[in-house]
């Protein structure tokens, strides 16, 4: 405990010190070469990297895992029920390789579900957690990372290495998909913005942020490379679903309710986009 | 002869029959999804989630209209620019970069009433002493230097920036003047930052 969080401090003044740096090196470098067209990777993305890399080696990200799999194997409902009898798509209790096979049908809900989406259901249904509470602090902040981030965390790390492989059989699948990539081009609200005006286009970037196209089986991946991801700024999880709400909210969108129809058919379009590619488990932020 | 007809009839209506319930309408479905699962959330209320007719047009096409209606549609946008009364559209450059650095506005977590900025930089290079800025839309370093700042350019890139449809349908680019992101003072200090000689946008 006290090496992790030697560690945690570690990581943390690692952050700082990417910050700090990333504004100098903003401020000091040279005048862009005469407005040619700048570099596809900024010069601060390509730092962040090796910061990335060198945290990834103890990835801070364990702690939740370790945190989610006490709660995954050890706690019991107020019935005695268990997540045991949790089917994550691969058989009740199954969670090795269950994480790259959603957003999937699910014919005990009639619906399809994506992995948070699914955990949130369990750990409801078998573990007595309130909806409400859930719902009243969904995403992790500085102060407290909600138990399910932990268990979706664990469950996630629970298919490290494996390829992604979300199915796209029951029509309800399929629906799924089609209804997501639908969404994904949709330009409303005030700055008429839709995903695809961030993400659909090569090596974009906003600020010195790397945008990834992710209408492209390659950078599609980048939904779910790292995610969960360790947020370096803050110190705490965060997971694929806040990711979408905060893109809706630079969509200038009004909020998604959290674990709608709309986000589980938004990562299943952009998963079954990504079919294929290896998931190296949960990971680092900026 | 009629019986003809009417088979034929039936051949067409029985196929269009399996064609529609192939052919689902999805963007038809996602917007209906949407407006059920989106809740208001501080200044961003779910009108937002209907199109406007610009948005209606670019989302039909994959951002790709027909030419005429393109013609069209980027007339009427251009006529509601609303230029200022006193035929000044130059401001001040230095008010001018500080807007063009904020990204702040619209946003859920954004307050009502407090001005916003011009997310400039999010989306181009434009001073040369910025570093972090945006490759979505193209870079406007120097660019009064090499688009001259006559009262024509000034013209245009005021309704640019008012409007920016109005000169390319389903530009990435927000209508700032149009939705009323930015106000006429606003404007006319970025309409500064890219065309005044004095602004380091066209230092050499
Ligand atoms: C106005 C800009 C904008 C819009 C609109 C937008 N995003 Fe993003 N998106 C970003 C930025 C900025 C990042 C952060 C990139 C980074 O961390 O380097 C990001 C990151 C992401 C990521 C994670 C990429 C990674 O490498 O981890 C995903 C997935 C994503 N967005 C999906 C979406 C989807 C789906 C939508 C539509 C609902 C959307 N975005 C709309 C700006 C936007
Ligand atoms: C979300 C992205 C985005 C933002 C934010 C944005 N722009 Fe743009 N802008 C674009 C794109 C894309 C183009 C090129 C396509 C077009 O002309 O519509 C463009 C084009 C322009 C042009 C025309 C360039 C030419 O060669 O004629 C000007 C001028 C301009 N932008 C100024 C601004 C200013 C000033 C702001 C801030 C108030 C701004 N833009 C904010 C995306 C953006």
């Amino acid at each position: 405990m006290k090496q992790r969080l030697g560690m945690l401090l570690a990581a943390a003044a690692l952050t700082t010190s990417f910050a700090v740096h990333a504004q100098q090196s903003a401020k000091k470098a040279p005048p862009a070469a005469k407005a040619a067209a700048p570099a596809n990777k900024s010069e601060v993305s390509k730092e962040f990297e090796k910061f990335r890399e060198v945290l990834e080696e103890d990835n801070p990200a364990e702690l939740y895992e370790a945190k989610g799999e006490d709660i995954w194997k050890n706690k019991k409902g107020p019935n005695g029920t268990s997540m045991a009898q949790c089917d994550l798509g691969l058989g009740a209790g199954v969670v090795k390789g269950a994480y790259v096979h959603m957003p999937r049908y699910f014919a005990d809900v009639g619906q399809v579900m994506d992995a948070e989406r699914r955990v949130v259901h369990c750990m409801i249904k078998y573990l007595g957690y309130s909806e409400a509470d859930i719902r009243k602090q969904p995403f992790s902040n500085v102060n407290k990372t909600p138990d399910h981030v932990s268990v979706i965390t664990y469950v996630a790390a629970q298919s490290r290495n494996m390829k992604i492989a979300a199915p796209q059989k029951h029509p309800k699948e399929i629906e799924a998909y089609n209804i997501g990539k639908e969404i994904f081009a949709y330009r409303a609200g005030p700055y008429d913005f839709s995903c695809a005006s961030c993400h659909g286009e090569d090596g974009k970037r906003i600020r010195t942020q790397d945008l990834p196209n992710l209408r492209k089986p390659d950078e599609a991946i980048r939904a779910y490379q790292g995610w969960p991801g360790y947020r370096m700024t803050g110190g705490f999880m965060l997971t694929q679903q806040w990711r979408m709400n905060d893109c809706f909210r630079q969509q200038r969108f009004p909020e998604p309710s959290y674990l709608s129809d709309s986000i589980t058919a938004l990562l299943a379009y952009m998963t079954v986009t990504a079919n294929g590619q290896t998931y190296k488990g949960p990971g680092i932020k900026r | 002869m009629n019986r003809k007809i009417i088979a034929g009839l039936a051949a067409t209506l029985a196929c269009s029959a399996v064609l529609a319930d192939e052919i689902r309408n999805y963007r038809a479905e996602a917007v209906a999804m949407m407006k059920r699962d989106f809740k208001a959330k501080g200044i961003a209320t779910t009108d937002r989630l209907h199109e406007d007719g610009v948005q209606a047009i670019c989302n039909r096409s994959g951002d790709n209209p027909p030419k005429d209606i393109a013609a069209r549609l980027e007339k009427d946008q251009l006529e509601s620019v609303k230029y200022p009364a006193d035929g000044k559209l130059m401001g001040d450059w230095k008010a001018g970069e500080k807007l063009a650095q904020s990204g702040r506005g619209m946003t859920w977590s954004d307050k009502a009433g407090v001005p916003g900025g011009g997310n400039c930089y999010n989306c181009h290079q434009i001073s040369p002493t910025e570093m972090s800025f945006g490759t979505i839309g193209p870079s406007l370093y120097q660019f009064g230097k090499t688009r001259g700042n006559t009262p024509d350019m000034q013209k245009y890139v005021y309704g640019k920036i008012w409007n920016a449809k109005a000169y390319n349908l389903c530009s990435q680019m927000p209508r700032f003047g149009h939705v009323n992101a930015l106000n006429e003072k606003q404007i006319k200090d970025l309409v500064a930052l890219l065309l005044d000689p004095q602004s380091p946008v066209n230092s050499k």
